[in-house]
Order: structure tokens, then sequence, then C-alpha cells
């Protein structure tokens, strides 16, 4: 076991696959020689050379569409998207061709690729450098899409989708890099190495894809959260004393749809927390899911608190961001209904 | 790759002058952004701009001798690296330096910040974060030009990274297909990032990337903003006569790190400080001030004065002006 942030959870898990599989390459913009924007590839290249680990030209439908040929072709790329708000170009190829050829060709081809990038917000960086795109690929029949939350979830799930043969988009809420960030952006972040959750083991362990975990029992609310949202949710519940349970969903696709179901018939009552904007946003579609699993259980309208819809402005980032006093409020109101 | 017809390398232009006029206002020009950027550096350090915010520092004869022959209606647009042209386009830097801060004064209202800010008044159309995707909107600009039969020309700029994008070389290829009066202006500062231009380009030469559209391009001294004003005035003309684009590569380079936050390890501190010796366009811009008797060290004293001047004031603003209402966050989505 060691203690390890995000990034390094992150790294960790390539390598362990690197070592393990030689099929497995690892590359993107910066993501070589440099290590990656966030560190997230740093030594890669140094350990297992620049054949396995390197850089791409900025041309993210290149990087993908590759990927997707070099996996068609029994290879398991893991590369990076600088920023998930950098993947439209390569939208084309995660929809048409990546998320359809195993349905395409009968089975013959899969495509084993992860494709890993940074999302979220709060860390100012305005329209381009803030988006939370997860809606968009869990839209798209034929893709997996995961976001972890913590460390230690974040290398078993990595990992996992690395030995996945579907094709995975692996969102990594970049304000959680360091630290289990819960809103409170005006007092410092406990670092991860401080967090039972920063306790990683050093080699090979996975944790299943479409499995929720609970990361709060409670008896009065379910709370369905992702990523960033899962420390707001806790620092909400602890600050409100509503006894919240705090569903982590960890991959939106597959959804684990036992365990939110068993919850929301548990405690009568449903807040859905992210940070992506509101309309269409995965909150609708876990609302339609609670609606339809667990009607007769409900006591109170189903409440989701999101980002606002508009393009996440350079200035007020705190009030666009959904932090501990909006989720609060959302936990306090489900409450009296 | 042999050069072909179509591409050829700036031919060393011995016989650049200037008058006196021209000089002190290139001189000027270059020196409020370096200014500028000095002082967003600063602020940035200080906590009062937050986020991204990419300092144009060094590559400034670039955008200051393009404008230079650009006629009035010519737009222009570029990516994320835009302060410095911004204020070549004649920009308030009082309302630049406030969209840093987030604050209403800004060209966004605080709403873009750093990257994001358009001037409908100074035909500036962005600013915008998302390397490459300025390009074919450049000649999305310069067929609206064509269309309109308006005789302007649109002076598209990008990285040497940006270069690489499947888009640019969609619209390098309807912009030859259509003739569309535009000049794709590569600021090749050598970097993109941390990864260096001979690790991500198959070929290096840049001013040859529209050679397969048979697109006519020309490597350029970025850093003597007489060599870049004499080229781009070719390139202009040739847009505006309806041939079709061209390219410029101008060779730069930029000393500050990416953005705010980089470690810079790509590099060594003497290549860096090499540049800023030897080749630095201000100083250049200088020596040829001085060569030609145009003014003297006392005069230049006067004008980085004025200019610091000038900066200080849009600072003053930019940290005075308040943040715009929570309900402006709404506004200008749709309509
Ligand atoms: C589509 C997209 N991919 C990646 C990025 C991240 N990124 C921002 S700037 C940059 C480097 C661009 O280099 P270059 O075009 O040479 O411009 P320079 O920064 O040198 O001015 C990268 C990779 C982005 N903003 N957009
Ligand atoms: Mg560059």
């Amino acid at each position: 076991m060691a203690r390890m942030t995000m990034i390094e959870a992150i790294r960790s898990a390539m390598d362990v696959c690197m070592e393990r599989d030689e099929r497995v390459v690892v590359y993107g913009e910066d993501v070589g020689y440099f290590g990656g924007v966030f560190r997230c590839t740093q030594g890669l290249q140094k350990k297992y050379g620049k054949h396995r680990c390197f850089d791409s030209p900025i041309n993210e439908s290149g990087i993908v569409g590759t990927a997707i040929g070099m996996a068609v072709y029994g290879l398991r790329p893991c590369v990076e998207i600088q920023f998930a708000d950098y993947m439209y170009p390569a939208y084309d190829q995660l929809t048409q061709e990546a998320a359809r050829i195993r349905y395409r060709s009968n089975n013959d081809f899969t495509v084993p690729m992860t494709v890993r990038m940074p999302t979220g917000g709060g860390i100012f960086g305005g329209q381009t450098h803030s988006q939370s795109p997860e809606a968009l690929f869990a839209h798209v029949c034929g893709l997996k899409t995961v976001i972890p939350s913590n460390p230690y979830d974040a290398k078993g799930l990595l990992i996992a989708a690395i030995e996945d043969d579907d094709p995975v988009i692996f969102l990594e809420p970049k304000r959680l890099y360091n630290g289990p960030f819960d809103g409170h952006y005006d007092q410092p972040v406990t670092p991860w190495k401080k967090h039972p959750l920063g306790e990683v083991p050093d080699g090979h362990y996975v944790e299943p894809l479409g499995k929720a975990a609970i990361r709060r029992e409670g008896e009065d609310v379910t709370v369905l959260a992702y990523g960033t949202m899962v420390h707001v949710a806790e620092a909400a519940a602890k600050e409100t004393g509503v006894d919240a349970e705090i569903i982590d969903l960890r991959t939106i696709v597959p959804l684990d749809f036992e365990a939110i179901e068993a919850s929301v018939r548990k405690t009568g009552r449903c807040v859905i927390v992210h940070e992506a904007t509101r309309t269409c946003g995965f909150g609708a579609e876990l609302m339609a899911v609670v609606q339809e699993g667990c009607f007769y259980h409900l006591e109170a309208p189903v409440i989701r608190v999101t980002g606002w819809d508009t393009p996440y402005p350079h200035a007020h980032e705190w009030t666009y961001f959904p932090g501990p006093a909006r989720v609060g409020a959302a936990l306090k109101k489900v409450m009296e209904g | 790759m042999p050069d072909d017809a179509s591409s050829k390398k700036a031919a060393q232009k011995s016989n650049l002058s200037a008058t006196k006029d021209e000089l002190l206002k290139y001189y000027r020009d270059m020196l409020l952004i370096r200014r500028f950027e000095e002082r967003a550096g600063q602020l940035y350090g200080m906590g009062h701009i937050g986020g991204f915010c990419h300092l144009y520092i060094g590559q400034e004869a670039v955008v200051v001798g393009v404008e230079a022959v650009k006629q009035p209606g010519d737009q222009t647009i570029t990516g994320y690296r835009d302060h410095g042209h911004m204020l070549a386009c004649g920009m308030d830097p009082k309302g630049v330096m406030a969209e840093l801060t987030g604050r209403e004064g800004g060209y966004s209202k605080g709403k873009g910040g750093s990257m994001h800010m358009f001037s409908k008044e100074k035909e500036f159309y962005g600013g915008h974060g998302i390397v490459g995707a300025q390009v074919p909107l450049g000649a999305g600009l310069a067929f609206a030009n064509h269309y309109r039969e308006d005789g302007r020309v649109s002076l598209t700029y990008f990285g040497d990274g940006a270069a690489n994008q499947g888009q640019v070389f969609e619209a390098m290829n309807m912009a030859q297909l259509w003739k569309l009066p535009v000049v794709f202006i590569i600021e090749n500062n050598q970097y993109a990032m941390g990864t260096s231009v001979k690790r991500s380009h198959s070929d290096t030469h840049l001013y040859r990337r529209g050679a397969a559209f048979g697109i006519p391009g020309m490597e350029v001294d970025g850093m003597d903003v007489l060599a870049v004003r004499e080229t781009a005035r070719e390139a202009i003309a040739h847009a505006r006569e309806g041939k079709g684009p061209y390219i410029l590569e101008m060779k730069t380079y930029r000393y500050r790190g990416h953005s705010m936050s980089d470690p810079a390890k790509y590099r060594t501190r003497e290549e860096v400080d090499n540049v800023r010796e030897h080749n630095d366009p201000i100083k250049r811009c200088e020596q040829r001030i001085f060569d030609a008797g145009y003014a003297d060290e006392a005069a230049l004293k006067d004008i980085d004065r004025e200019i610091r001047e000038i900066v200080k004031e849009a600072a003053d603003f930019a940290l005075e002006s308040p943040e715009p209402a929570p309900e402006e966050l709404y506004t200008d989505v749709l309509t």
C-alpha cells in the first residue's frame, strides 16, 4: 500500500498495465517527453520507451482515430485528451467508429481502447477548460463512461477500463487530482495522502465497471453523484445534518440500477448532483431511472442540483459551481417535501 | 521535401527600411504589448487574474508587423495567445486587462477571460481557446469578404502546434479551392506547450504546409518587424488581388512559459536568454532607430514612460471595475 494522489494513482494504473501487457500503449499531447500537463504519464516514456509512450501532434481526431485502428488490430491503447473540452474533433471517431465497430462487425472486432480526459471545473478554466461532457458519451450507445472520485477507485477503474474489451471514456475530475475538493474554495483541501481513499495498492487490482459505491450510509435522502460532486455532497450532508445516503456512481454507463433503486426505495427521497449543465444533463436520465424504478416509494419530488444552462463563465466561478450551499439547500428542500 | 514552385523561403531582405514615424510607431506598439503582458504576468502572480493566461512576450514583431500593413476593414482572428493581437488592432488596454481580471469593464464583461474576447469595432474576431478552431473561421470570414466583394482580407493567426489540426488542412484546401482572401499566419515559436516542432511535425518547414493545395508560403524572420511587414504586404496584396490564400511562417519565440503554470523543463534557460539577448524584436527595432538616427535613448525612454502610464491605467481600471452582476451570466447565451 502507498499513499497516492489521484495523479499518481492514474499513473500507477497505466504503469501496471504497461508492465503486464505489451499491447498497452500510451500517447497524447505532451504525454511522452513532458509527462502530461497534469503529470499523469510522467516517467512512463523513460520506463517503457518511446514506442510505448509518446507524444502526438495536436490533433484529437487523429489521436482517437489511430487508437481505434490499433485497438481493432489487437493493441490496447490508452490515450489522453488533454482536457475533455478538446475532445470534440474526436467525437466523430468516438461516436461513429469506436462505439459502433462491435455491432457493425457482428462481434468480429472490438475496440479495447481507453480515452482519458480531465473533466470539470473549479480551476478557473472558463468556457473551454471546465466542461463536463459526460452526458454526450452516455448518450452514445457503445461507449462506457467512468468518472472516479478518489485515487483508490481511479486506479482500479482505470485498470478495468484498459483491460475492458470495449471503448471506455475515462473522465478524471481535475479538481480532485490533488485532494478531495468539496466545494469550499476558500478553505485548504486536505491532501489525498491524508484521506483513507488515498491508500492505494501498488500492484494490480480491479474495480469493476458498473458498480456504484456507497460513500455515506443514511436514512433520509439518497444523493446520486459522481466525481467532484461526491465530496461536495458529503460536505453538504455534514453541514446540514441531513442523514443523506451518498451514492458515488463511479460509472454512468454501465449504470448500477440496483444500487440506485435499493437506496431510493429505502430513503424515499432523492437529490441528483452534477457539475454539467442542466438541460439533457445526465441528471435528467437519473431522474427518469428513479421515477421508473422507485415512483411508489418517493415521498417528495426528486431535485437536481447542476451547473447553470450557460457556458462556464470566467467570472463568478463559484456562483456557477454547484457547491455545498446549493446542494445543502436541496437536501433541506427535499426533506420538506 | 524539396521546395516546389508554390513555396519559397523568404529571400534575405537587406534593404528593409522605414520612415521615422513608422519605426517609432512599431516600437511603441511592440512596447505596449510587452509592458502590458509584463503587467498581466504580475497581476496573475498577485492573484488578481485566475485561470489560463498566455503571454505574447517575444512575439511582438509578428502582430505589429502584419497589422501595420492591413487596410481598414481587414479582419484579425487568432487563438488564445491573443492579448497582443487585440492591442495591435487598437482595442483598449483597459478593456483587455479588465477581461483578464474577470470584471464588468472587460471586453466580454468578464465572462470570457484571457482567451475569449472580441471587438466588432476593431474587426477582431477572437480570442479562441480551442487550438486550431479559429482557422476555418478565418477562411469563412474570407469567404464572406469574397462574397460581398468588399476587398477585405482575413488575417488568420495560429501556432506551430495548431498547424497539425485536421481542420487547418480542411480550411487551407477550401481557401485555395475557392480563392479566398485569407493570409494564414503561422506563429512558429518552436513549441506547442512542452512539445517542440521537431517532435510533432513530419516536415518542420511550416511555410510548406499548403504545398499540397498549391498555396504559396514564405518563411519570415518573425523577430524583425520590418521583415514581417514586407512579407505581410506581399501576402495581403496577393490575397486582395483575388489570387487566393497565402501562408506566412513567422519564425518567432515566446520567452515566458506556455501559460502561467509552466515548469518549462522542455528547454534550457540558455536557449531563452540567447534569444532575449541577441534576437529580441524590440531591441532590434531600437537598433534600427538608432542606426537611422531617428531617436536617441532619451526619446525612447520617454515613450516607455508614456506606455507604462497607459498600462498602469489599464491595470488600475482592471482592479477597480466591479465584478459583473451574477444575472449577467445568463445574458448572451441565446437571443
Ligand atoms: C483542441 C485543443 N487541443 C489541445 C489544447 C491544449 N493546448 C492549448 S495551447 C496548446 C499548444 C498550442 O501550441 P501552438 O499552436 O504552437 O501555439 P503557442 O501556444 O505556441 O502560441 C495546446 C496543446 C487546446 N486548447 N485545444
Ligand atoms: Mg507554438
